[in-house]
């Protein structure tokens, strides 16, 4: 119920702060070291001094992990129609005009195929920029689709999330997009395709209640923050101050809820080899 | 008599006082004919409310501390039950309870969320809010259903899965993702039915059905109205509207083609009457149990999957 009032805050505040910002110069905010922005690409969106994993998007994600020239995109324009007519401060339509002009993306995931080091993948990426990477309707059917291809073409199936959780917006058919994609990973796995799920800066609510959680392997970029409920939430609810490290990738390997961390410049090597082991 | 009576509910339990008290000098008095014009009097009064509740007002009802609970219904509807404990990894799981019964002739396996009714029986359950091992405990029952070919119903009533600490160290996401995961392809009938609050991940995490029930004033929605309220709106003086703008009342998830049927309260809500609210939804799994008899296993998991894929609103 909760993990929204995270998704919230990190639009407003914590979201533009982690963007990558314009200019030549980026600061590190985690240790304040100032990279320069051609740096900061070559180095992945990672900071050359402490490690710390900037928010990046599917376009730049998919630049990272697949070989150039290979993703085809899938459902590219399936868009949201604001089946509730929902209003706020703001008409839900509107919110959805304004963020697709803004992003020049239709919905917070994109899905297609690619090769991985000439392993054919069937691959999806959440955007974070897109209403806090937030799952409606759009989110749950083009995930479910991208599983439908995986287990037609026995392709592995790769998916990167990024989101503060179900859609508040289009209410109850949010929440049964976390039912929608699990119930079609479980069809994915009778059919004996793998599956691998890669969690980045944050993964919470309804995306970690359901296809995150659900890799035949799960893993991690460093220091993510992954869970059910918000920080604020919990701390909300109990009063106490939280564990240094908790919720974070580190804490899930802990816990026995993440494979393993992996290092985003290694993350494409990490996968080719997990893929190989899997499929040879 | 209600002991908690909802501000919209006060003119209707009013005239019943005033009617049951005039009864008693009945006798004696010659005043036959006014009870007659008051009892016509609050029927009118009945059905000028009820059928005009706000999506507010039915959230009200759904909360209502003198509601049906999981375990009333249970022994409404089941006999021989034995309740079974534990997930047989971690501890037992107050906030859900189930176990086997018969339905009729027909063992089932029932389960729900458990609320409690005073401070006391709702520490011990968490308010009906479960940890990882109240979702792995409803999986491990469902899974011996399944093994023994038993239909499965399951009651969803919850504010929500309980944000804390410990739940996300054993894995409160994962708990309830295993659950829509596993649900899926269960081959056996499962019915859900929205008894009260179905609030978000912690409802669904054993909602996963052939069939989607809701009592008529309960609500469903992917957050409660005054946590909507809070974020959206930045305040919480605004779940009225969050209410309205969610769509949360069992009409507006038939509308939405995610609930199948609505289950008919009696007059002034399911709190007025329990046993009656017992019977009704007895009835009604007995008829949707006799239907869902008739599938085989392998096309019960393809309805349910196909259920699911189809939900959500899009345009290419
Ligand atoms: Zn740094």
């Amino acid at each position: 119920m909760a993990w929204f009032r995270r998704s919230k805050q990190n639009i407003s505040s914590d979201g533009q702060k982690k963007d990558i910002p314009d200019g030549m110069w980026t600061k590190c905010p985690e240790c304040n070291e100032i990279i320069h922005k051609k740096l900061l690409e070559q180095n992945l969106f990672t900071c050359i001094k402490c490690n710390y994993h900037f928010r990046i998007g599917s376009k730049e994600y998919f630049k990272i992990l697949l070989d150039e020239g290979t993703f085809k995109e899938m459902d590219k324009k399936l868009r949201s129609v604001d089946p509730l007519g929902f209003v706020d401060s703001k008409k839900y339509s509107t919110r959805l005009d304004e963020t697709i002009k803004k992003t020049g993306l239709y919905d917070a995931v994109r899905t297609g195929t690619g090769s991985i080091n000439e392993i054919s993948v069937v691959i999806a990426c959440m955007d974070f920029g897109f209403i806090g990477g937030s799952m409606g309707s759009v989110v749950g059917e083009k995930i479910a689709r991208a599983i439908d291809v995986a287990l037609k073409q026995k392709f592995p199936l790769i998916i990167i999330s990024s989101s503060g959780g179900a859609r508040m917006m289009e209410g109850a058919l949010s929440l049964m997009q976390l039912a929608k994609t699990s119930a079609k990973l479980a069809q994915l796995s009778d059919g004996g395709v793998p599956y691998i799920s890669v969690m980045t800066d944050p993964t919470t609510g309804g995306v970690t209640a359901s296809f995150a959680m659900l890799g035949d392997i799960n893993v991690a970029e460093p220091a993510a923050l992954i869970g059910f409920a918000g920080p604020r939430v919990i701390k909300q609810t109990i009063g106490k101050d939280l564990p240094k490290g908790f919720q974070r990738s580190e804490f899930l390997v802990e816990k026995g809820f993440v494979d393993l961390v992996i290092h985003r410049k290694e993350m494409k090597d990490q996968l080719t080899k997990i893929l190989h082991l899997l499929l040879n | 008599m209600a002991k908690v009576v909802l501000e919209f509910e006060k003119p209707i339990i009013e005239l019943e006082q005033k009617i049951e008290e005039m009864r008693k000098y009945a006798d004696n008095l010659d005043i036959v004919d006014e009870i007659e014009i008051l009892e016509k009097k609050v029927d009118q009064l009945r059905t000028s409310i009820y059928s005009n509740l706000t999506r507010w007002q039915r959230v009200q009802l759904a909360r209502h501390p003198e509601r049906p609970y999981t375990s009333d219904y249970i022994h409404m509807i089941v006999d021989d039950f034995v309740e079974l404990h534990g997930d047989r990894t971690f501890g037992d799981d107050k906030a859900i309870v189930g176990g086997f019964g018969r339905l009729d002739k027909e063992t089932v396996l029932i389960l729900g969320h458990q609320k409690g009714r005073d401070t006391k029986s709702n520490l011990y359950r968490n308010f009906g809010m479960p940890n990882p091992e109240g979702y792995r405990k409803a999986l491990r029952l469902m899974k011996l259903a399944a093994k023994f070919h038993k239909p499965i119903i399951t009651l969803l009533d919850t504010p929500g899965a309980f944000p804390g600490i410990e739940a996300e160290e054993r894995g409160q996401a994962e708990a309830i993702a295993r659950n829509l995961f596993e649900m899926s392809h269960l081959p056996v009938p499962i019915i859900v039915v929205v008894i009260g609050e179905g609030a978000s991940g912690g409802a669904l995490g054993i909602g996963v059905g052939n069939r989607i029930l809701m009592f008529e004033n309960s609500w469903y929605s992917v957050i409660a109205p005054e946590s909507c309220s809070s974020i959206l709106w930045r305040s919480w003086d605004y779940k009225e509207q969050a209410a309205e703008a969610l769509k949360l009342t069992a009409p507006d998830l038939v509308e939405q083609g995610i609930v199948d049927r609505i289950v008919p309260e009696p007059q002034g809500g399911a709190h007025r009457n329990p046993d009656e609210a017992g019977s009704i939804l007895k009835k009604i799994l007995l008829e949707e149990l006799r239907t869902l008899k008739k599938v085989k296993p392998e096309k019960l998991i393809e309805q349910r999957i196909e259920k699911f894929s189809k939900m959500g609103a899009w345009k290419e």
